[in-house]
């Protein structure tokens, strides 16, 4: 019974996240379209039927794209050709189970915590996977026998090894803050009130970190303006330049997961993740007085449309930033990393340390 | 840990251990032993000590074998033909490693305490880990920073072109 | 619940695999790669033991032995790049002589 528990907590969320995925996917056409000033690929028709405008391109993209020849280059390496997208997007998928989305669903006696995986370092898992990540461009780019391939790739693994640094520092921040490395107890923590009205979630407290955390999340899964690895006006595709059809298919999943996952974790961190403002587990208890008693299934309802819209807002919010910036050169890329972030996310990590220092009631 | 999954996560551990040494191509050794890493990880976690297996995963299996690769690809090393000693070195090698599991194993005693002692609340989490590392190994911790120091400036120093 | 002496047996079967590598290969990376292998067996029997014991002293000692290893890989591969430019090889045997 617990399996069965566990195992649809699992699926909720992975199905959750393929639809935000997808939604992810719709957004890149219209909002690009729109910053653009155009309408966007509304030219597919379904037999005959193209009313449905960009919908109809994108259930026609996917099937494009399983359709196709898996063509590996000769000379390349196949059992590794073969392996890299899998290794792409594994990592990616599986951070997912340690990402609370709602708070508990009392179902008769069983109190279920709305949490896949109930990890005590939850957030040193998502830091682990996200290093994992990794091995899918390097040994894309290597397994190709293509030099421009092998560049992207090296480029694209030097550039998330450099910004995985400067996110596990910022993510210091926030362990300083909230004390502990589970996930579901950090968003937990942000609903309490500050002042008695303020719902305390982490950016009222993060700022530094979230804007340092933001930035790298973003160089991590190589969206502009961080794009230089899958740069298509100069390296054709980078990294996956020798893949077609599905395996092409996967490294586009991979970034657009990668998209959802930085979303997933600003929000869990330094939004409240599910938290509704002054919504606790028996109803709202507003702070002017009143109360609404609702009963676990409803709370539970809203914590999760709360999630979810909060998702929906960061899968938009990076793809505006993707199509309004230009892309970083390769040296200015590096630079930021290192010179800029790093130092930015120690200075954070000493501010919030001063900070609990001197006024940290929050100390048990 | 159950038995089964014991057995199933050994297995694959061997093997993967197995494909590194036995490899003639160092990438695909470098990712036998990326699989191999990660089953260790798997260990840890069945053994209670959570941090120490995710913490496996993200300095070794995230970190240290992602330089093993850059290495690699920066030799550009292929599949190479003279990958091993001749055979008759090797099942030299081979008699005194069996002779050296045997030694290793036949020294084992009974373990003293009982199996399974109870284990005290919070045991692997992280802050049991910080208390212990920060309390009792005070001093290993702040020579192990300096020992990074000098292992950073050391692989600058020496990876780094002359003139 | 698996009893210590398997994963003591598991240690010292995965030690004797990087032992073997370390003797048989040519290759210097992959005879650092076998030797992550026998660092890693010791893990294993370190964390096993403290799991047994009920003690974290075997999980601090695994969390410097990871440290100390991964600041060894790192010097050990610069002086694989140093010998590689001076030489052209990684074959242990050609790097075998301290001649020019």
């Amino acid at each position: 019974m617990e399996l069965a528990i566990v195992a649809a907590k699992a699926l909720f969320i992975l199905l959750l996240i393929l639809q935000v995925m997808a939604l992810g996917v719709f957004f890149e056409r219209k909002v690009s379209a729109l910053i653009q000033d155009r309408i966007g690929a509304n030219r597919a028709s379904i037999l005959g039927f193209a009313g449905l405008g960009i919908i109809n391109t994108l259930v026609a993209d996917p099937v494009k794209f399983l359709l196709k020849e898996d063509i590996v280059p000769a000379g390349a390496d196949r059992v590794l050709h073969f392996l890299a997208p899998c290794l792409a997007v594994i990592p990616l998928l599986v951070t997912f189970s340690v990402v609370p989305f709602g708070d508990v669903l009392v179902i008769g006696e069983r109190v279920i915590n709305l949490q896949a995986a109930e990890l005590n370092a939850g957030l040193l898992y998502v830091l682990a996977m996200a290093s994992l990540g990794v091995y899918g461009v390097i040994i894309a780019g290597w397994a190709s026998n293509n030099r421009w391939s092998l560049m992207g790739g090296v480029r694209g693994s030097a550039q998330m090894i450099s910004y995985e640094i400067a996110m596990g520092l910022a993510l210091v921040g926030v362990v300083l803050t909230w004390e502990t490395l589970d996930l579901q107890a950090i968003v937990r923590a942000q609903g309490e009130l500050l002042w008695g009205w303020i719902p305390a979630w982490g950016i009222l407290y993060q700022p530094l970190g979230f804007v340092i955390f933001a930035v790298a999340g973003i160089a991590e899964s190589k969206r502009i303006p961080f794009d230089l690895p899958e740069s298509e006006s100069e390296l054709v595709s980078g990294y996956f330049t020798e893949y077609s059809g599905s395996k092409h298919l996967m490294f586009m999943m991979a970034d657009f997961v990668e998209v959802v996952l930085v979303a997933v974790l600003v929000t869990t961190l330094f939004f409240g993740g599910w938290q509704v403002p002054w919504l606790a587990r028996d109803g709202f208890h507003l702070p002017w007085g009143g109360s609404v008693l609702l009963p676990s299934i409803a709370v539970a309802a809203l914590q999760v449309t709360s999630f979810a819209l909060k998702l929906v807002f960061f899968t938009w919010l990076q793809i505006v930033v993707r199509w309004t910036l230009p892309r970083f050169r390769y040296d200015q890329l590096m630079k930021l990393g290192w010179k800029g972030l790093l130092p930015l996310a120690l200075v954070n990590v000493v501010l919030t340390a001063l900070a609990i220092l001197l006024w940290g009631e929050r100390v048990a | 840990m159950s038995p089964i999954a014991f057995f199933v996560v050994a297995a694959l551990a061997v093997a993967s251990a197995l494909g590194v040494v036995l490899n003639r191509n160092p990438v695909h050794g470098a990712c036998a032993l990326v699989a191999h890493l990660f089953l260790l990880a798997v260990f840890f976690v069945g053994l209670d000590a959570q941090l120490v297996g995710v913490l496996q995963v993200i300095v070794y299996a995230g970190a240290v074998v992602v330089l093993f690769l850059f290495v690699i690809m920066l030799l550009n090393l292929q599949a190479d033909v003279r990958s091993m000693v001749g055979a008759p070195l090797v099942f030299a090698a081979a008699a005194c490693v069996g002779a050296l599991v045997t030694l290793i194993l036949g020294g084992l005693r009974e373990p003293g305490a009982a199996a399974g002692t109870a284990l005290a609340q919070g045991y692997g989490e992280t802050q049991e880990l910080a208390r212990v590392l920060f309390t009792r190994y005070a001093l290993p911790f702040e020579l192990t920073s300096l020992l990074l120091l000098v292992a950073i400036v050391g692989a600058v120093a020496l990876a780094r072109k002359r003139g | 619940m698996t009893p210590l002496g398997w994963y003591m047996g598991l240690s010292a079967l995965l030690f004797a695999i990087g032992v073997f590598g370390v003797l048989v290969r040519r290759n210097v990376i992959v005879i650092f790669m076998a030797i992550e292998i026998m660092l890693n067996a010791v893990n294993l029997a370190f964390v096993a033991i403290a799991r047994h014991q009920g003690s974290m002293d075997g999980q601090v000692i695994v969390f410097f032995v990871m440290t100390v290893a991964a600041a060894e890989a790192a010097v050990g591969l610069a002086i694989i790049i140093a010998m590689f430019r001076n030489r052209e090889t990684t074959n242990a045997d050609e790097l075998a002589t301290l001649r020019w």
